[in-house]
């Protein structure tokens, strides 16, 4: 697949620092950003930082990769629930596929998502982890 | 000539916070041993090893935010974003620039890299000191990381390692540690280098010891100690460069520190040498537990070759800023052991 | 609005069709279901299809569709609804008979999958997920499917070898469809042993990559007795819509457009689940299996597998699914399944479907799904004969 530049680099703040919205009516956290408040319906385009923290909803050990994904194998992929409520899904890193367990409380770090082969961009992103420190 | 050798700008200026990172895995000295020379040890117990999605950005962006942590401020309030390294990810496009838009300090900020070697975090942070205390800005944020890589085989694989650490320097009121002048001391040294277009470093073996290493450490740190009137019992902690575990304990001797005074900031042991990250990982470990009129000397040294010296008096502020972020410890003890055929794969030695 | 009825039908077998490419596959399905419906040109062609423009480098799918069958300068042109590409083109083609736009239309859906490796095949499908949101982060669409899976196991308790019937059942009907992928019986002992693709989706939960393509001819009701011995009557065709990712669902096991999608279907055909003979359900996966049943009103939330523990799904049980094969063993071609669905349900509704017949089937349901259930569009239809 051909690098994505532009694709890749509008989604920026999202990918690098989970950026998503806040809705001014409701008060609704957003993310992935949509411009309309999934909850009120009514505009939301202010653009707001959500924690990074959150707990496993689900997840899933992929042994078989789509291409770009598969120098990565196996990875284990989630939907976490944000404290402010959205769900994200994103894949979980540094924990072992066996110790991963549904309510896991983990926190949004920005890793290597994927390259574009050897000469192309480097794609970073969010994913999780299981919360390190206090 | 020795008014002009210390560096203190004119406007007082410490570290406001500040933040490490240390992958998870580790490959211990004997597991290389094993494979290479069919046993016995290495320089170091073990080593950090980063994982498959992880780099010298993705380990600055998390020290950063470590930093920015502690700091207490908006991103936004960064004039100055600097990244040293000697393993960018990139040949050419700026760490900086993501390190940057992951913290959300865009768009109205200096953004750099820094190479030299191993000083690479150590320059930034001089730079970082000369641009808030010129007054051109209150905050900058200088980070020394890498992912540091040894040719398979060679004595550097024993202790090339991956980890960094964060500084946010601003004025010196707010700081929890205060600059109490810095020196650089540098000459054209070819210890080890590495061509453009090559995957691994070389280095002139023992010449590595005592024309490179000793020689720019002791001059600067013997230096700053004499401009600023201090000697090593002046001092509670001293860091410096730690390529292995031998060489950081011989130059403390020299210049007449103990033991324990080193020690603290001495991971090379446990984490391996970080490069760029060395020793500012270990002036990481000690903030974590310092406390208050405490005094630091740190001295890097990159090859090429280099060294920078710092005095620091730690502030009543920097007992609160500590639990605000992980501890360099809490990395450190997140430790899942790896073999050899397990990095080769996630250091990218798989070739076809 | 006027009543819509199937007059022919045709199809491939799904198999790797290394010798045929996509044009040929939709000649041979689309010219079989003209010579069934013993016509020769149709008004319009629709074309279910998900994948020619990643895998075949094929656009514009509806015009080389006519051009190759000879049918000239019929309107032609391709539907896409990822998986639920299908049925999309066989609603599409309702809609044109039923008002009146076209009298005869041939509503086609092909998927070529083989073309390319393993890995290229996974990211194409993958394009169903939210592309930015989800299969940007190496999520396949296996695994998307793996996330539900876990998630109902963790809620209703349910282990892996439960779900083992769905599969077994499957194979077991696949045996006597000649045109199906798998013609072979597999154990729960062997479901069991299946390797993980994505856990806990193992290689006997999941449908397989093939090749295949299926046609049916669409007229007025009020004219299809004269122009077919057995004429199927569309009686309901329904269209449920939910948020595009599994993220952004509020209840994500609720599996809300199939709920909707069926219960649409029930008021326009005026029927009750339990007077269905059969269910062509979209069992791309185990789970989806359990899920589909549980929304179109077969089973409580959660007591889906129980169904399948209870032998329920057989031919010989309450709620008959993949009466010949299903997705499962039958193959899943993605964008053509729709069309083999209604396909198979013809042939049970003209008492046709040889030793898998069920007994005085009259009434069946299809159920296709697109992507991991945003778009399902469920079609009920009864014999005229």
């Amino acid at each position: 697949m051909e690098a994505k530049v532009a694709n890749d680099w509008r989604l920026r703040g999202q990918r690098y620092r989970l950026e998503g919205e806040r809705c001014g009516h409701c008060g609704a956290a957003i993310f992935p950003p949509r411009d309309i408040c999934p909850e009120c319906g009514k505009p939301a385009k202010t653009p707001a930082p959500l924690s990074g923290r959150g707990e496993v909803y689900t997840f899933s050990t992929v042994y078989n990769a789509p291409e770009g994904f598969e120098p990565y194998t196996p990875y284990t992929v989630a939907l976490v629930k944000l404290e402010e409520g959205p769900v994200v899904t994103a894949q979980l890193t540094d924990v072992a596929p066996k110790d991963v367990q549904i309510g896991m409380p983990v926190e949004m770090v920005t890793r290597r998502l994927r390259t574009h082969g050897e000469e192309g961009t480097i794609v970073y992103g969010y994913k999780f982890r299981p919360r390190v420190g206090a | 000539m020795t008014e002009a050798r210390l560096m203190k700008p004119q406007r007082a200026v410490g570290i406001i916070g500040y933040g490490a990172y240390v992958p998870m895995y580790r490959l211990p000295g004997a597991e290389i041993a094993r494979v290479w020379t069919g046993g016995g040890r290495g320089p170091v117990r073990e080593k950090a090893v980063a994982g498959l999605d992880e780099d010298t950005i993705t380990i600055a962006i998390e020290a950063a935010r470590n930093a920015i942590a502690r700091a207490e401020i908006l991103p936004e309030a960064l004039r100055a974003i600097w990244v040293g390294s000697e393993s960018h990810p990139y040949a050419v496009k700026p760490s900086a620039t993501l390190v940057a838009e992951a913290l959300g300090a865009t768009p109205y900020l200096l953004a750099g890299d820094f190479e030299f070697a191993c000083k690479a975090g150590t320059e930034a942070l001089q730079a970082a000191m000369g641009l808030v205390g010129s007054g051109m800005g209150d905050y900058a944020l200088a980070i020394g990381a890498d992912t540091a890589q040894g040719r398979p085989g060679d004595e550097l694989e024993y202790t090339a390692a991956s980890g960094g650490s964060a500084f946010i320097i601003g004025p010196a009121e707010r700081a929890v540690a205060v600059c109490m002048g810095s020196l650089s001391y540098v000459t054209d040294t070819p210890d080890f280098w590495r061509r453009a277009y090559q995957h691994y470093p070389s280095h002139g073996g023992r010449f590595t010891g005592e024309p490179a290493y000793f020689h720019h450490i002791e001059s600067a740190g013997r230096a700053l100690m004499e401009e600023l009137a201090l000697t090593a019992q002046d001092f509670t902690y001293a860091i410096f460069h730690q390529p292995n575990v031998k060489f950081p304990g011989r130059v403390a001797e020299r210049l007449g520190f103990t033991e324990a005074q080193i020690e603290t900031g001495l991971l090379s042991g446990v984490i391996g040498n970080t490069y760029a990250g060395a020793s500012l990982t270990g002036l990481s470990a000690v903030l974590d537990i310092a406390k208050p009129g405490d005094r630091i000397l740190l001295v890097s040294f990159g090859s090429g070759a280099g060294s920078d010296a710092f005095a620091w008096e730690l502030t009543e502020r920097i007992t609160a800023c500590q639990d605000k972020a992980p501890h360099t410890a809490d990395y450190i003890k997140r430790r899942v052991e790896i073999d050899y055929a397990l990095y080769t794969r996630y250091r990218g030695k798989l070739r076809d | 609005m006027r009543d819509v009825a199937i007059i022919g039908i045709g199809q491939t077998p799904v198999d790797e069709h290394w010798t045929t490419g996509i044009r040929h596959l939709m000649l041979e399905a689309g010219l079989s279901a003209l010579q069934d419906a013993a016509i020769e040109t149709v008004d319009a062609v629709y074309v279910g299809n998900m994948l020619s423009g990643e895998i075949a480098g094929q656009s514009q799918l509806g015009a080389l569709a006519v051009d190759f069958m000879g049918l000239g300068n019929t309107e032609a042109f391709k539907v896409e609804a990822a998986c639920a590409s299908g049925a999309a083109a066989l609603r599409v083609g309702t809609m044109a008979v039923a008002s009146g736009m076209a009298n005869l239309v041939l509503a086609l859906g092909v998927e070529k999958m083989t073309d390319t490796g393993g890995r290229e095949t996974t990211a194409a499908l993958a394009a169903a997920a939210d592309a930015e949101y989800e299969a940007g982060q190496g999520i396949s669409f296996v695994a998307l499917n793996a996330l539900l899976m876990q998630r109902y196991m963790y809620e209703y308790g349910w282990k892996h070898e439960d779900f083992a019937n769905f599969a077994v059942t499957a194979h077991a009907n696949g045996v006597n469809n000649p045109n199906a992928m798998f013609q072979s019986r597999i154990s729960a002992e062997a479901y069991a042993r299946a390797p993980m693709i994505a856990t806990p989706v193992g290689l006997l939960d999941a449908s397989p990559v093939c090749d295949g393509a299926a046609a049916v001819v669409l007229a007025p009701a009020e004219y299809a007795r004269a122009l077919s011995p057995a004429p199927v009557k569309i009686r309901a065709s329904a269209v449920g819509m939910a948020p595009l990712a599994v993220h952004s669902r509020k209840d994500p096991l609720a599996l809300e457009a199939a709920r909707t999608s069926a219960h649409k279907a029930y008021q326009l055909a005026n029927v009750k689940p339990e007077d269905l003979d059969f269910f062509e359900l979209h069992d791309a996966f185990t789970i989806m299996a359990a899920l589909s049943l549980e929304a179109s009103g077969f089973a409580e939330r959660g007591k889906g597998v129980q169904l399948a523990l209870d032998g329920e799904i057989t031919l010989q049980g309450r709620v008959p699914i993949a009466t010949m094969g299903g997705l499962k063993a039958r193959g899943h071609p993605v964008g053509a399944t729709g069309i083999y669905q209604v396909v198979e349900a013809v042939l049970q509704l003209r008492g046709l479907a040889g030793a898998n017949q069920l007994p005085n089937a009259r009434l069946g349901m299809t159920q296709n799904i697109g992507g991991s259930g945003a778009t399902i569009i469920t079609h009920i239809l009864e014999g005229m004969g």
